[in-house]
């Protein structure tokens, strides 16, 4: 066989259609996202940190940090939900949480009592979103029983309704849905697992 | 229910940037690029569910693309004019796909032949869809994308060195 042959279409379309650089198209996403920010056009921006409690998905609007997910809720399904609640208009943008993720980082590393975000609640609503508001007040390293946060926002008799809250809070972890417990002192159910709840309450003990 | 706009990039992006380089040339695709997912990232949300995206982000890029080459070839010649100082056109690191004979033959086609090549060869588009960006008929769209590779392969020096293989 020779060394050189004719040029035939296949090859051409193989030399037109060469892969794109991968460097050139993430900077290329990276300006997007730049661009989509300054003309209002980013409406949730995502990235996802790795911390002691597994892989979390950090996603914010305009307006605040609007969800934190669990690795066991499925980010992609997770996004999924964002895109049919929120808006379709979603962009991986880590930039965009640096703040978030610098926070959580001293959260983890026992530097941190308190997170100053600001939050979008949208994914809630209701009495559950009630329930999510007051949910901060229970300080660091303290916890309440579903009975006490009933009480605390007013409405004694809907225990369950707190339960709800709690599992359905979109925000765990920055809001504490952790440090509510069942009256008995066990630890009860939490959207990240029970070993996610106590590795939480073991590091505000600490 | 409508998709993270992330994973249209994520899968359409590549797609995207060699549809680009074919129409405008491999330096030329930035502006191009971003112009198009800006715009589809804009009108996304009125997408119509069953929409084939893809089909759609290459006609965004048809006309971005012709909008480029309408502006570029208005522009009038630069005559012996040094460079502005300070201008950042910096060469991108895609300066290495840099087959300049191919380009130049991709260059030199009529537009639709280019666009006919790029829409169908590059996208993977079906006659039908590169009609209906081009306007016209299936038949003349598949005439337009043959025209297109007998010319780049009369243009384009045809032989390839292949190394030592076979």
């Amino acid at each position: 066989m020779n060394d050189t042959e004719h040029l035939d279409t296949e090859h051409l379309d193989r030399l037109l259609s060469a892969p794109a650089d991968a460097d050139l198209l993430e900077r290329l996403h990276d300006r997007l996202t730049g661009q989509a920010a300054a003309q209002d056009l980013l409406d949730v921006a995502y990235t996802t940190v790795d911390s002691p409690v597994g892989r979390l998905l950090l996603a914010v609007t305009p307006r605040g940090l609007a969800r934190v997910a669990y690795a066991r809720e499925d980010h992609d399904a997770v996004l999924d939900i964002l895109a049919h609640r929120l808006s379709p208009r979603i962009l991986h943008a880590p930039a965009r949480l640096d703040r978030v993720a610098r926070e959580l980082d001293e959260y983890f590393a026992g530097r941190r009592r308190t997170f100053d975000l600001d939050l979008d609640l949208s994914l809630s609503h209701g009495f559950r979103q009630v329930v999510q508001r007051h949910l901060p007040e229970i300080g660091y390293g303290q916890t309440r029983s579903y009975r006490e946060v009933a009480e605390l926002v007013g409405n004694a008799k809907a225990v369950r309704a707190v339960g709800t809250a709690c599992a359905t809070n979109p925000l765990p972890v920055v809001v504490p849905c952790h440090r509510v417990l069942r009256a008995d002192g066990s630890l009860g159910g939490y959207v990240g697992g029970a070993e996610a709840k106590s590795a939480l309450l073991r590091l505000e003990a600490a | 229910m409508k998709e993270p706009f992330e994973r249209v990039v994520a899968r359409h992006g590549p797609t995207v940037l060699r549809v680009c380089r074919v129409l405008l040339g491999p330096h030329d695709v930035d502006d191009a690029w971003s112009e198009t997912f800006l715009a589809a990232l804009r009108a996304y949300p009125d997408l119509p569910a069953d929409a084939n995206v893809e089909a759609w982000l290459v006609t965004i890029a048809h006309r971005k693309a012709v909008d480029h080459l309408r502006a570029t070839r208005r522009r009038p010649l630069p005559v012996e004019e040094p460079p502005p100082a300070g201008g950042d056109i910096t060469p991108g690191p895609e300066a290495g796909i840099d087959d300049a004979e191919l380009w130049d033959a991709v260059r030199g086609l009529p537009d639709k032949q280019r666009q006919a090549v790029a829409y169908h060869y590059v996208a993977g588009l079906p006659y039908a869809e590169v009609a209906a960006i081009l306007g016209g008929t299936t038949d003349a769209a598949r005439r337009a994308a043959a025209d297109g590779i007998k010319n780049l392969r009369r243009t384009y020096p045809g032989t390839i060195t292949e190394g030592a293989r076979t």
